[in-house]
């Protein structure tokens, strides 16, 4: 089971809930348990593709996880991902 | 009264009022400001500019923000310098340096936070924070005390010390991050989420913030009498201030206060340890791959940039270019400023002054074009970058006879005197 972070934008498909507990042994799959929990993540998250959107960044625990294996990325109990918009600083 | 439309998704389109709000609520995508341009041209002429304060604030009506009484320490309308002895140098015709050291804390951000604080009060907020590489830290920290707001600034932990000092000086909240400026910046993001109270200049309100970068561009055509130049050349970091420069030309043309259509080259100057925007140019690509950056231009260590791919796309459509240089070059670029014009940039001016010497070298950008070279930070920001390759000539003891000693073996005084 790992921790997943929600950013507040996106708060509105969780009933208002910044953090969530879901099972899944990949990034990938951790984030599609989250869908399956509260419909409508997947569209904003993923690309037509089913890649990550380009203006969404994921992290597994302190890490993007383009520098891991990206979804593919393997989770294992305890770990936190954070769902965060890439469009900010500088 | 600003000319404030609303905002709308740079991707999908959606529009949004203009709150504090950052990206689209769908696609994440980055919110833009919308003006009502006929509005805007009914109103703003180059007699009401040059009628208006030397600041930034006389191009109002092109900012998202109106208040007769701004969060303002004096940013912008900074020297605009014809630079003829480091064109010859360069090989370059007609070449001048925007001087943006000259703001009120040395750096170009004073233009962005002053626009981001100003817009920040009037939504209601009372703290001012940021993610910084340490420019913008000392002016949230600066403007912040100017307003009497709080202020909270993250930084990377091992900036240059006196970014540090001048950001802790001004009595807010300083967070020295044990990572990257990508770490601090992230941690920033997720905190955004969870102190709405806060006004994040260059997270929630980052729309506003980054129209602030505009006013590089007003203040040059303005400088030139109201012509844009040929050429420009811009420092990334997220890769903001470049997509800015270019919209700001734009926009005058859009108002009516150029006669003649811009047709702006604009090319992007990156450290080699952080270049994730010119080697997706060289590339070819459209992706730009986030790095982990090492380079002494700690100002634009960004290996994430968020405007990445806008920068990419504007220097692409309007032909210009995107080079790399390394730290060596920075340093050469550094002194070859202050030599030729008098002027001491930050490690981010060596970035700017390198690649226009580079993109020079390559033809790329010729001595027919007018070229202005954005230099956005103050060399006394950055010395402990220096401290190898400058220093005194000679230390000597307080005596005639120690002074004649040492310019005796000077050999560039010698020559001098066998040559007069």
């Amino acid at each position: 089971m790992s921790k997943v972070r929600i950013p507040a934008q996106l708060r509105t498909l969780t009933g208002g809930a910044g953090e969530l507990v879901i099972d899944g042994s990949t990034v990938g799959e951790v984030l599609k348990g989250l869908d399956a929990a509260h419909a409508g993540f997947a569209e904003r998250i993923f690309d037509g593709d089913g890649g990550l959107r380009r203006f969404v960044n994921i992290f597994l625990d302190e890490e993007d996880v383009r520098f891991l294996d990206g979804l593919a990325t393997p989770v294992t109990d305890g770990q936190t991902i954070s769902i965060v918009p890439a469009v900010a600083g500088g | 009264m600003d000319f404030v439309s609303g905002l709308r998704c740079r991707e999908c389109g959606r529009t949004y009022p203009a709150e504090a709000l950052h990206v689209c609520d769908f696609c994440f995508g980055p919110l833009e400001v919308t003006y009502d341009y006929e509005r805007v041209a009914a109103t703003m002429t180059r007699e009401r500019i040059e009628a208006g304060p030397r600041s930034i604030w006389r191009y109002a009506d092109l900012l998202p923000v109106a208040d007769a009484n701004p969060v303002d320490l004096g940013a912008g309308f900074t020297p605009l310098v014809r630079a003829d002895r480091l064109s010859a140098q360069l090989g370059l015709g007609e070449l001048w340096i925007k001087d943006d050291t000259a703001n009120p804390t040395g750096s170009f951000k004073d233009r962005v936070v002053s626009v981001a604080l100003t817009k920040a009060r009037q939504l209601g907020f009372k703290i001012a924070a940021c993610a910084s590489t340490g420019n913008l830290a000392n002016s949230v920290a600066a403007h912040a005390a100017r307003a009497g707001m709080d202020s909270v600034v993250l930084i990377p932990h091992d900036l240059e010390r006196a970014k540090v000092t001048m950001t802790s000086v001004y009595g807010g909240r300083v967070f020295a991050v044990q990572g990257s400026y990508d770490d601090v910046n992230r941690l920033c993001a997720e905190l955004t989420s969870e102190q709405p109270e806060w006004a994040f200049v260059n997270v929630n309100v980052r729309t506003y913030y980054a129209e602030g970068s505009k006013t590089l561009a007003f203040e040059v055509a303005e400088q030139l009498g109201w012509q844009a130049p040929d050429h420009v050349v811009v420092p990334i970091g997220s890769g903001s201030q470049l997509t800015k420069v270019a919209k700001g030309f734009q926009e005058l043309w859009q108002v009516g206060l150029l006669d003649e259509e811009p047709s702006v080259r604009v090319s992007g100057a990156q450290a080699e340890g952080c270049s994730p925007v010119a080697t997706a140019f060289a590339e070819g690509t459209d992706a730009i791959r986030p790095v982990k950056p090492h380079t002494i231009a700690k100002s634009l260590a960004i290996g994430n940039p968020a405007d990445g791919w806008y920068a990419l796309d504007t220097i692409r459509t309007s032909g210009g270019s995107c080079a790399s240089v390394t730290d060596d070059e920075v340093l050469d670029g550094i002194r070859l400023l202050a030599r030729t014009e008098g002027i001491f940039a930050e490690t981010a001016g060596g970035v700017t002054i390198a690649t226009l010497a580079k993109l020079a070298a390559q033809g790329v950008i010729r001595s027919d074009e007018r070229v202005v070279a954005m230099v956005t930070g103050h060399g006394l920001k950055t010395v402990e970058a220096l401290a190898d390759v400058v220093g005194p000539t000679a230390t000597i003891a307080p005596t005639l006879d120690s002074f004649a000693e040492a310019m005796a073996a000077d050999s560039a005084y010698a020559s001098t005197q066998r040559s007069s």
